[in-house]
């Protein structure tokens, strides 16, 4: 296998600008107020490009730049929508490789990962909402003999969409396809802690997209997405982060009473029921592998399947196999292709990981590997690395309730399916879940019991479009990665139509 | 000194009056879910509107801040942390949301420690009912 040069070292695929601006109307232009903000890599530490320091004139600018392409871009047909999203697909898979090095770099994920998930899932979820717009249909309803309603779907307008940092293309690509799909300009703030991949992107792309239809002011959340949140010419507003940001967009979105679609996280149950150790064959394999996903993306992911419940049956033998499993995994060098788990995304993260593993071990909650940040050594000593780390506890934990989103899994047994349930739902949230058994009606039970809106079942962490994708109780509002996303961005026209040549003898 | 379900550090009560000069009075509701979550995020006060979802933990009374800087968490959260008692720390880092220290290169963070038996019991007597939302 390989390493790849890091971005800045002679042998790179990719290389970054010493400096990003914002892109308003089709071109780089400067912050309004002249600043910039380091942008350190997880992997080192080190700085290595610094971004501009979004403002509300600059979010200004930009929904000013979106209202000026609106009109034009709502009226392209859906033939000539389709074919920018997928010259866009075939822009980003004909420059994988240097896009999947950028991402692994800016987020300190694993290259293996952006290679073989995010990137290429990014060029299918362009390619997807390209089918999906040509294929929609409005309605016609035959009121009656004459009377007909038509449906017809129209764009929003200009929307504001906020993009979170632990996929940052992928999450971009899960607002930009459906949006621009839909006939909507963007106005797009990345987070703060990743704004620069999204640009490595944008570079190769911008000449496939009309000037205005896609706008991305970088920035702090306070400085600029506040004002993109509260801005009168947005017709809606998407986000992707935690819960009292979420409620914060909403006050703000019922100041000019439109739409948001929120995703905010969970707490994801990832069940495990005794006949899955029937056998040890290749689905106990499967299902083992299925425990380990919590460290995929550093467990940085709204899914992560952080609490896992064992069927008490099987509970000592399952969980011990599971540990070894966890301490095969390889962290390293996110740009080595071997490397399994790389860095957490930024300092701070690795603060509140290394927080809760304390408050976990206060509990009572007893670490069966793991539960310590990491030195790698040489460069990588500056980065943040923390162990795949497996707690064994109680449900009512704080370890257990809240999002950790790191590599940590906090697992407990249950004795039956009701017991099963019970703690499943025992949570706040509502996103993700997992169910492992070898019995189709008690998977097919437990899925629709759970309170969440994505049951794996006999998998885990796959998202592939056209699967809906969203939350339930306190995990947010809209389906994503569907095209029953086309429906968050879009208006419904009704026209209501008489055919009938006689009045209708009220007057 | 009185039994509290919240403290903060000296390094954030530096913070604090840094931001109080800056943003004037100020209020923190403690996050959950994912990305920056179960992080506490700092608002100028009455930016974030509390209501009937909403348990006022306590207030912070930092020296040279007038007024005294509330904090607040969703009464659903409130169920699963009350056990806990919390210090609201800083470290460096890129906070988001809309927490208003994010730009300056550090982020406000919990740390925990269980209550004490005797601790629980005062707040309990307390805190016939934990939901003080009319004192907003």
């Amino acid at each position: 296998m390989a390493t790849y040069a890091a971005p800045g070292d002679s042998g790179s695929v990719v290389t970054f600008r010493p400096r990003y601006d914002h892109f308003i109307g089709g071109e780089y232009v400067p912050p309004a107020g002249g600043e910039y903000f380091a942008n350190p890599t997880p992997v080192t530490g080190a700085t290595f490009t610094e971004v501009a320091r979004g403002t509300a004139a600059d979010v200004d600018r930009a929904v000013r730049a979106a209202e000026g392409a609106a009109v034009a871009w709502g009226r392209t047909s859906p033939a000539e929508r389709a074919e920018v999203l997928n010259k866009i697909a075939d822009r980003i898979e004909q420059n994988l490789e240097a896009i999947a090095v950028a991402e692994s770099w800016e987020n300190g994920k694993p290259v293996r990962e952006t290679l073989a998930a995010d990137i290429p899932l990014a060029v299918d979820h362009f390619r997807y909402f390209a089918g999906a717009i040509r294929a929609q249909e409005g309605g016609i309803s035959q009121l009656d003999a004459d009377t007909v309603a038509y449906h017809f779907h129209e764009p929003l307008g200009v929307v504001g969409q906020i993009i979170p940092w632990n996929f940052p293309i992928l999450m971009a690509t899960w607002k930009l396809a459906p949006a621009l799909a839909a006939g909507n300009t963007v106005v797009l703030k990345p987070a703060e802690q990743t704004p620069a991949s999204i640009h490595v992107l944008l570079e190769l792309i911008a000449d496939l997209i009309p000037a205005g239809v896609v706008n991305v002011v970088n920035g702090f959340g306070v400085e600029a997405g506040k004002p993109l949140a509260q801005h009168s010419g947005i017709r809606k507003v998407a986000f992707t982060g935690e819960t009292t940001t979420g409620r914060l967009i909403m006050q703000y979105a019922s100041e000019n009473i439109i739409p948001v679609t929120l995703e905010l996280g969970g707490k994801s149950p990832n069940i495990f029921f005794a006949d899955v150790a029937d056998a040890p064959d290749a689905f106990y394999d499967k299902a083992q592998e299925g425990f380990a996903m919590f460290a995929l993306n550093q467990g940085e992911v709204c899914t992560c399947p952080s609490r896992a419940l064992i069927q008490s049956s099987i509970y000592s033998s399952f969980l011990a196999d599971a540990v070894e499993r966890v301490q095969k995994i390889k962290q390293g060098d996110p740009l080595d292709t071997d490397t399994m788990i790389g860095a957490q995304a930024s300092n701070d993260q690795l603060e509140k990981i290394l927080s809760y593993i304390d408050i976990g071990r206060k509990e009572g909650a007893k670490v069966l590997t793991g539960g310590e940040r990491v030195d790698l050594g040489g460069d990588l000593s500056g980065g943040y690395y923390v162990q795949p780390t497996v707690f064994e506890g109680d449900n009512k934990m704080r370890v257990f309730q809240e999002e950790i989103f790191g590599p940590v899994v906090s697992v407990t047994r249950f004795d039956d399916y009701d017991d099963a349930i019970t703690i499943a739902n025992d949570t706040l949230y509502g996103l993700g879940a997992g169910v492992w058994s070898r019995d189709g009606n008690t998977a097919y039970r437990a899925g629709r019991d759970i309170q969440a809106g994505r049951v794996w079942t006999n998998c885990y962490h796959a998202y592939p479009a056209h699967a809906a994708f969203g939350g339930y109780k306190q995990s947010g509002i809209g389906r994503e990665n569907h095209k029953m996303m086309l429906d968050h961005y879009q208006q419904t026209k009704n026209i209501l139509v008489s055919y009938s040549q006689n009045a209708q003898g009220f007057f | 000194m009185a039994v509290n379900r919240v403290d903060v550090t000296a390094d954030a009560a530096v913070l604090l009056r840094r931001l109080a000069g800056t943003h004037g009075p100020l209020m923190f509701h403690q996050s959950g879910g994912c990305c920056d979550g179960s992080s506490p995020m700092c608002y100028p006060a009455g930016e974030f509107r509390t209501g009937n979802a909403d348990v006022r933990l306590g207030d912070l009374r930092v020296d040279g801040v007038g007024e005294p800087i509330p904090v607040w968490m969703s009464a659903s959260q409130f169920e699963y942390w009350k056990h806990t008692h919390l210090t609201i720390d800083v470290v460096p880092g890129r906070g988001s949301g809309f927490s208003l220290e994010a730009p300056e290169g550090v982020r406000f963070l919990i740390r925990s420690r269980l209550l004490t038996d005797q601790e629980l019991a005062e707040l309990d007597g307390r805190e016939q009912q934990p939901v003080p939302a009319e004192e907003r």
